[in-house]
């Protein structure tokens, strides 16, 4: 029972903004839970496959502008939409982690960079079809099974419905026999090729793994914002979520949730504050830096053996 | 019958300075050979060729019959060869019986498999258990690589590579850096090695290394100065000069 006790807590705490009457707050907590979902994508790569990538909001950025092209010049519905986005994405994942995973380190640092500069370039000038500067923008929540969205406690309950999917499928990931060939690929690739593992092979499912679920967060992202603009496939916004991993803690489970909720608190709830929030924001980040660098997540967990 | 394992005339540069010199090697089934030669022969070199960790520049390698040089390492793994290397290289942070399931799943098909946890696949970890009995380390079985000694984690690393139940096992210094209890323990580890397997051994320690191998291949600067039996090779001068330094 006592085993419980803290998931049943945690599962309370993500319940409680569902309920809340304060609907900016509400809207604090969609905005981490999606933020949460793309930083668990990334941390695939980055905590679980130890490839670090500046490009993720390349597959955020696609997916989000598809879902909203689509609907708006296409006529799609909006679950055709987002299908029809999250499976471009996931084949976009697939070509560009056929061209970054030719490196390791630092080389593939760089390319998922470059690749993910191509689309922020692309979604600039092909104003045609993403409105360039203007983004895109008139569109509308969707109805799952009739339910209607438009109130912040709703979205933010289809919000948490879709995290739970991906927390539970990414934990069944890590801890499956692939999962264990993902971290054996990380610490020691030529050991696993020794064991007979194609390791570039679990790097490119991995890759392509952690595109699709950095598209679902995309279509989320643009179904509560009703808007898009290329700031979403920017640099800052790649550098953002890799922050978001490292601060919570890469390659734990919870440890993105916690730095998604840092990071978008400080930026949202901070900044109305204080007008240097940027600052503020480095502050933590140094703070977690120097007192817990292994991340919060699981920094916390060693400060609390250390006091039992 | 084929050999079990057979290089011709494979060649090795780096930068142009030749590391393997057209090294003709036949290996039969079964076979117990040792791979002498001082620092810088390329013996090292030679098990990076045949497991695919390098590329040769020219020759053939052929493993049972079939043309292995162009295939992927992990195929090669595949078709029965296992390996260990010079420095221990295994996975630090988990633990003992963590390290056999990894070596049994690289041979299983499950290890693509994305969604059931790897706790729940019960015959691996019965596998796992079993191999760490055999080979004394059972009470150490939920314990972190990185807080056993380092013959202990030898004996992991030998016994990973029987899990995978080689047919051609190359073993890259087993003995080295282990005190002379270790060294016993792992001398005993290699005893359980089925009569079958052939095994090729790379080691400086002349005194348990002549008493595990059948046949000897001397190499120096890159090439096979000598090959024959332990009487052969003790009694020729070119290696008393270039091995023994006599």
């Amino acid at each position: 029972m006592r085993r419980h006790l803290p998931g049943a807590a945690g599962a309370a705490l993500l319940l409680l903004p569902a309920f809340l009457p304060f609907e900016y707050y509400v809207n604090i907590s969609t905005q981490i839970l999606i933020a949460a979902i793309f930083a668990l994508s990334l941390n695939l790569l980055v905590g679980y496959a130890g490839l670090v990538s500046l490009g993720h909001a390349a597959y955020l950025g696609a997916s989000a502008y598809l879902t909203a092209w689509l609907a708006s010049h296409r006529g799609f519905g909006h679950l055709a939409a987002s299908l029809a986005a999250i499976a471009l994405t996931t084949a976009l994942a697939a070509v560009f982690g056929a061209l970054s995973l030719r490196a390791e380190g630092l080389g593939f640092l760089m390319i998922t960079l470059a690749l993910g500069q191509i689309l922020w370039g692309l979604a600039y000038r092909w104003v045609p079809v993403t409105g360039g500067d203007n983004g895109l923008s008139g569109l509308s929540r969707p109805r799952p099974l009739g339910f209607d969205l438009t109130s912040a406690n709703s979205f933010y309950l289809f919000a948490l419905a879709v995290f739970a999917c991906a927390f539970v499928l990414i934990a069944l990931f890590v801890r499956s026999p692939l999962g264990a060939g993902v971290r054996g690929a990380r610490d020691q690739p030529r050991r696993m090729q020794a064991l007979g593992f194609h390791v570039w092979r679990i790097r490119f499912f991995t890759f392509v793994f952690a595109g699709f679920w950095a598209a679902v967060a995309g279509v989320l992202y643009v179904d509560y914002n009703q808007f898009i603009s290329p700031h979403v496939l920017s640099l800052t916004n790649s550098a953002e979520v890799l922050l978001m991993v490292i601060a919570g803690g890469a390659g734990t489970l919870l440890g993105p949730l916690a730095g998604a909720a840092v990071v978008v608190i400080v930026k949202n709830v901070a900044s109305a504050y204080v007008a240097r929030w940027v600052m503020l924001l480095g502050a933590v980040f140094v703070f977690i830096v120097i007192f817990v660098p292994e991340g919060l997540v699981p920094g916390l967990r060693r400060l609390r053996g250390r006091a039992a | 019958m084929n050999p079990a394992l057979e290089l011709t005339a494979v060649r090795k540069s780096f930068g142009g300075v030749p590391a393997v010199r057209d090294v003709t090697i036949s290996l039969a089934a079964g076979e117990r050979r040792l791979l002498l030669g001082p620092n810088g022969a390329g013996k090292t070199t030679l098990f990076n060729l045949i497991t695919g960790d390098l590329a040769r520049d020219a020759g053939s390698i052929r493993l049972f019959g079939r043309e292995i040089s162009r295939m992927r390492p992990d195929r090669r793994v595949h078709l029965g060869l296992a390996r260990t290397y010079q420095v221990i290289t295994l996975f630090s942070g988990d633990s003992l019986a963590h390290n056999l399931a990894l070596a049994l799943l690289g041979l299983s098909r499950s290890r693509w498999n994305p969604l059931s946890p790897l706790s729940g696949r019960g015959e691996i970890w019965e596998r796992a258990h079993a191999l760490l009995e055999r080979f004394g380390l059972l009470p150490l079985a939920d314990r972190p690589l990185a807080f056993t000694s380092y013959g202990e984690q030898r004996r992991v690393e030998i016994a990973m590579a029987l899990a995978q139940e080689p047919r051609v096992l190359l073993l890259d210094e087993p003995y080295a850096g282990l005190s002379r209890e270790e060294r016993r323990d792992v001398q005993a580890v290699l005893k359980e090695v089925p009569r079958e397997v052939t095994v090729v051994m790379i080691e400086h320690d002349l005194d348990v290394a002549l008493s595990f191998a059948e046949k000897i291949t001397v190499l120096h600067q890159g090439a096979v100065l000598i090959e024959g039996t332990r009487a052969e090779v003790v009694a020729d001068p070119r290696v008393q000069e270039v091995y023994l330094g006599a």
